[in-house]
């Protein structure tokens, strides 16, 4: 766009609000394109920090992850960040907080704990659990 | 166009409903999502029924509700798909929270509001209190006073509607039985023809071009949400320039004429209605018969009765002494909207005339020649005294002791 949408007059604007997710059209395979390649508009919510309303974070531990991609399949952010069916980490800037994550992590201890969003990830896994034996 | 033709008499006796099934047939619709209500449900049975039968390539889809049905309407055509539905009263009741979405969305949409009460009590007949419900909607709305007119306001609503320049949902409405459930000769064009008319559909910033991903129906504060409003809003106004080609297109095609704003014996008249619907035919009857009497009257009716053809309705209504503006609606605590938008019209014109707001109709309770010509001769009446004849709104065909409102000498101390 020519210039921010905060400066455009009513004129100006695109018909009916529609906002593009990229800048120029799609004329090449995008999936063979990490997101941080990726031309994003100014206007799309990658461009914008969209977490910030989240008041507890989903913490990840790397000790103890199998990278079995549940996390990633299941957020309904695309927050989990996995490079090559590795994971890199969780995305704050986009993640809300919903513990979905969580929730579908299956190892033992689990790889994904909710924290408060004061707690440190330093803290956080300093406070990590151990494994469960069977029955407890 | 759809692959398979039905073959139309030069003449086909439809009733409105039939009309508008057999014009989204020919407009070729991608996506008809509907859920049935009275006295709308025909208009999509039929269009079932041709789907069923092999005329249609489009998708029928019923859903669950009619805020389902205008949902999937918005989502279809964000999709980038050629879309319709239909419904009346409490479905569009229903339906009225996704209607501001289609304007604000600018998605293009073709609503077949076939005019019926609103409950309670519950009601099934034709009176405009759906009509009025989708006044500030944002959506194009266009009244047809008879089956044939039903068919060609439906048909033209999609070349309307998809215009570039235009990009809003339209209505086209009709009264509930009156016109929907009256079988009357109706002359339609030949499938081809009523296609090419259309025109091919013109996809804008459609969901499923994936070379331009595009989000609909963002979050805007206010920082630009008001610049948003303004756009759709100077949209809308402007339409009707649109709708004037798109009049003169179809005129060439079929030979009917229509005017955004329709007149019967304004030439001379001294007195004047203004109405939407069937009461406009109703009154050329009673004007034609008043003749005798020495009474000179005309009709004014909105065609279009969204954009608002404000500059047109002054002018038809220079020459009179008076006008009783007749609201088909229970007014909810105010005037009619005719009674306003015809006293605004006016406002700043040389022309000063007696303004009366009749509620009549409610609820399907019949606007007959006799009623209507009591309604001139009382007009006649206050032309010529220069006075209103009795208060301001006065509701007609009401039964029990006389119920008015609103003194022209103002509060009474």
């Amino acid at each position: 766009m020519s210039k921010p949408i905060s400066e455009m007059g009513w004129d100006e604007l695109v018909p009916g609000a529609a906002l593009y997710t990229f800048d120029g059209n799609i004329d090449y395979n995008i999936a063979e394109i990490q997101p941080e390649d990726r031309k994003y508009s100014e206007t799309s919510s990658k461009s914008m920090s969209v977490g910030d309303w989240r008041v507890i974070k989903p913490v990840w531990n790397s000790e103890t992850c199998i990278d079995c991609q549940n996390c990633w399949i299941f957020c309904p952010d695309t927050s989990i960040i996995a490079r090559n069916k590795e994971m890199k980490g969780v995305d704050y800037e986009h993640c809300k907080g919903c513990g979905l994550c969580v929730s579908v992590c299956p190892t033992n201890p689990k790889s994904l704990l909710m924290f408060n969003e004061f707690v440190t990830v330093e803290e956080a896994l300093s406070q990590w659990p151990v494994k469960q034996k069977k029955g407890e | 166009m759809n692959k398979k033709i039905m073959e139309l008499k030069t003449v086909e006796v439809w009733d409105g409903n039939m009309a508008n099934s057999q014009a989204f047939r020919q407009a070729d619709v991608d996506v008809v999502a509907a859920y049935p209500i009275t006295p709308s449900t025909a208009t999509v049975e039929n269009y079932a029924m041709f789907h069923a039968n092999g005329y249609i390539d489009g998708e029928v889809m019923m859903t669950e509700s009619e805020h389902a049905a205008m949902s999937a309407c918005v989502g279809a055509g964000a999709a980038g798909g050629r879309v319709a539905t239909a419904t009346s009263s409490q479905g569009l009741a229903l339906m009225i929270e996704v209607l501001y979405q289609a304007s604000g969305m600018r998605i293009p949409v073709v609503l077949c509001l076939v005019n019926r009460a609103l409950a309670a009590p519950l009601n099934v007949n034709g009176d405009h209190s759906d009509l009025y419900l989708t006044r500030d909607s944002g959506w194009i709305s266009i009244d047809a006073f008879n089956p044939q007119e039903a068919y060609d306001m439906t048909l033209m609503s999609f070349k309307i509607s998809e215009h570039p320049a235009v990009r809003l949902p339209v209505i086209s409405n009709q009264d509930g039985f009156m016109t929907s459930h009256t079988a009357q000769n109706v002359t339609p064009l030949p499938d081809e023809v009523a296609c090419n008319f259309v025109g091919e559909y013109l996809q804008v910033n459609a969901l499923l071009n994936f070379d331009k991903p595009v989000t609909h129906g963002v979050q805007t504060e206010q920082d630009w949400h008001f610049e948003h409003k303004a756009k759709q809003h100077a949209a809308l106004m402007g339409s009707k320039k649109v709708i004037l080609e798109t009049f003169a297109q179809f005129k060439e095609l079929t030979g009917r004429e229509y005017k955004l704003v329709e007149t019967y014996n304004m030439e001379n008249a001294d007195i004047a209605i203004v109405c939407l619907g069937t009461t406009y035919e109703t009154a050329m009857v009673a004007i034609e018969e008043l003749k005798a009497e020495g009474i000179n009257a005309g009709v004014v009716a909105p065609r279009v009765f969204r954009p608002f053809p404000l500059e047109e309705m002054a002018e038809a209504l220079q020459g009179v002494k008076a006008i009783a503006c007749m609201d088909r609606s229970a007014p909810g605590g105010t005037v009619g909207t005719l009674f306003n938008e015809i006293s605004g019209a006016l406002i700043n014109t040389p022309n000063r005339p007696l303004v009366s707001n009749l509620i009549y109709g409610l609820g399907g309770r019949d606007m007959t020649v006799a009623v209507l010509k009591n309604i001139y001769r009382t007009l006649d009446k206050e032309a010529k005294e220069g006075k209103l004849a009795g208060k301001i709104q006065r509701f007609v065909g009401v039964r029990g002791p006389e119920l008015s409102f609103y003194d022209v000498q103002g509060v009474q101390k």
